[in-house]
């Protein structure tokens, strides 16, 4: 990115220079200049589009670890009054709606992991259906389907995947309110048939891992994490139900924004009011795919205990916590001195509830909401917890990932998946995977450093870091 | 592996796919004589990042249909119906054939089921309309847009 468009202003955050005349709001991305030059251009040229939509409530923000996406940049976080005329962006929420990381602390120590590492490995591969074309056990009638939608984690809980405890560590407690089945397409619900319960492919991994260091104690006690504990993290979305929902509504909110006169600087950013017809639909179908994402990863939370169950027979395995990072959702926020109700996207990016928050779990008021930087599958991930300045920030939303630091056609090029996989092996990490090449395009070398992407998000002031969690198997979709 | 990723060495009829760059996801590109050749082989280049098409077989045949006007807002049309459709029918495609009667465009596409000891490549959630551009390009058409991964 060339950082001559940028000017400082303040710690770790940066103003997209405004050209002459330019009629827009601000535009801020967050981060370090080592970080920022990582970017391509295009990242600003999207956040400055989204600078433009309608209804746009303070600046368009960029996460430390943006990349370019498509609409919205990936890491793009933006709030929209409905008062004012304020927009729903099919883009700006993204195919794999509700796409998020269900985190697992576990009772076990690395040491009892390490002898049977690879039979695990396998039980895993095995038992979470993982990868394109490849489906899951369960198979529901449109009513159940219907119900899933409604239901989102607790429909999944009373299934008996899981238990009913565990939803006050799922964001929404497990089910978004306002969910409308009837807005989603027939198609919708038949691709999503045998895939309640997979785990998908592309950046969705389920993966086994170590706590290697605390960087807060308080925080790690009330998250229940100390050195040496093994943690599940799995990452994915609302499958082809939510691929399906997007890609219809991209094309219907693109009209929809024609007719209603709203000038896209970017079809992708195809959006309606709120307050319309087309917007309120859309509304009701993403709803239904946040709910399908939180049963999806309900199942496979409950999968995963069942192979941990089989190996280690005492293992407890209770969810840390879930977050989502492609959704919007209207959310209650101060601006000028008056509580308002904003729509806030968050494309790539993660809520993040500051310490007190009333929405937060009792257990974790005092440390803010547990927020997960999933790193690549050879360098590792970090916990963080919302801070107080988050919500000023920016509107309480933080990092979701290390962020693409290079294309999938130049990861191809650069490294060959078996190569990898050897390689990893000798590092202790186990991958395994129907997908080498999957593997090349998610190469460690292909993401930014997530050692930076955390130390910004905590400079920045939107989450600081908790744990750094170390991979130890990876299942790769 | 899956298909490489770089221009096609089709030599059945001028045209062919390759790939821009895309931070996230992949950007595809189809050309061809006509806009329909065009599509057949952005498709190509689509379904190519799921699976490797020289180890498909064409076992069976699935048809899609949609209505548009607007011809840059075709191709995601005709990319997601087939996304869809594959998906429905759990199968990974490799040929393709599409017509069009004034807005009504018909698709049939050629592939099979997907079978365990199949290579995987990436799953394709869908065509955005990132880049998404459709034009004549050098006597033929060229059509082009980012597809989400």
């Amino acid at each position: 990115m060339d950082l001559e468009r940028l000017e400082p202003a303040g710690p770790w955050t940066w103003r997209v220079r405004r050209e002459s005349g330019a009629a827009r709001a601000e535009a801020i991305l967050y981060g370090d200049g080592g970080l920022l030059r990582t970017m391509d251009n295009k990242v600003l040229e999207q956040l400055t589009n989204v600078a433009r939509l309608p209804g746009l409530v303070g600046p368009a923000l960029a996460m430390p670890d943006a990349h370019w996406g498509y609409g919205f940049p990936i890491g793009g976080v933006a709030a929209f009054d409905p008062e004012r005329g304020g927009i729903i962006s099919a883009g700006g929420v993204g195919f794999d709606i509700s796409c998020g990381i269900r985190c697992l602390r576990t009772n076990l120590a690395s040491e009892q992991i390490a002898p049977l590492a690879p039979k695990l490995a396998d039980g895993l591969y095995r038992d979470i259906p993982a990868g394109v074309g490849v489906e899951g056990d369960l198979r529901l009638s449109a009513g159940e389907l219907d119900a899933v939608l409604l239901g989102g984690a607790r429909w999944a809980v009373q299934r008996g995947f899981g238990k009913d405890s565990e939803l006050e560590y799922v964001e929404e407690h497990g089910r978004i309110a306002g969910a409308r089945p009837e807005n989603v397409s027939a198609l919708a619900k038949k691709r999503q048939r045998g895939e309640m319960g997979t785990l998908g492919s592309g950046n969705h991994y389920l993966e086994v891992q170590v706590v290697e260091r605390i960087h807060n104690g308080a925080a790690a006690e009330a998250y229940g994490l100390r050195t040496g504990q093994i943690i599940v993290s799995i990452h994915c979305g609302s499958r082809g139900l939510g691929h399906q929902i997007g890609t219809e509504f991209l094309i219907t909110l693109a009209k929809a924004a024609g007719r209603l006169g709203i000038d896209l600087p970017d079809r992708e950013l195809a959006c309606a009011p709120v307050r319309s017809p087309e917007g309120e639909q859309y509304i009701g179908a993403m709803n239904a795919a946040i709910n399908c994402a939180l049963a999806n990863r309900q199942i496979l939370a409950h999968l995963t205990r069942r192979t941990f169950a089989h190996f280690f027979p005492g293992a407890r395995l209770e969810t840390l916590f879930d977050v989502s990072h492609n959704t919007c959702k209207p959310e209650r926020h101060e601006t000028n001195g008056k509580s308002r109700l904003l729509w806030v996207h968050r494309k790539g990016a993660t809520r993040a509830l500051a310490p007190g928050h009333p929405g937060l779990p009792q257990r974790y008021r005092d440390a803010g909401q547990p927020v997960v930087i999933g790193g690549s599958m050879g360098t590792g991930s970090y916990v963080l917890a919302g801070m107080d300045s988050s919500e000023a920030r920016a509107w309480g939303s933080a990092s979701h990932g290390a962020g693409r630091a290079m294309s999938r056609h130049q990861a191809l090029k650069q490294w060959q998946g078996r190569q990898l996989v050897d390689a990893l092996r000798e590092r202790g990490i186990l991958v395994r995977t129907r997908s080498m090449r999957g593997v090349a395009e998610e190469a460690p070398g292909a993401y930014k450093d997530v050692d930076r992407v955390a130390e910004a998000t905590e400079g920045a002031g939107l989450a600081s870091r908790v744990a750094f969690l170390r991979p130890l198997v990876c299942v790769k979709g | 592996m899956a298909a490489p990723v770089k221009t096609s060495q089709r030599e059945d009829r001028a045209g062919g796919f390759a790939y821009f760059h895309h931070d996230a996801d992949v950007g595809i590109i189809g050309r061809g004589a006509t806009v329909e050749r065009a599509f057949e082989s952005a498709a190509e280049a689509a379904f190519a990042v799921t699976a490797d098409p020289r180890s498909l077989r064409e076992t069976q045949e699935v048809s899609v249909s949609f209505v548009e006007d607007d011809l840059e807002l075709a191709l995601p049309q005709w990319l997601n119906a087939l996304i869809g459709a594959a998906r429905e029918r759990g199968m990974a495609l490799r040929r393709f054939a599409l017509s069009r009667e004034g807005s009504r465009w018909i698709g049939r596409a050629w592939g099979e089921p997907w079978r365990a000891d199949m290579e995987r490549g990436t799953e394709v959630k869908g065509a955005t309309l990132t880049m998404l551009s459709v034009r004549r390009s050098g006597g033929g058409w060229e059509a082009r847009c980012v597809v989400d991964v």
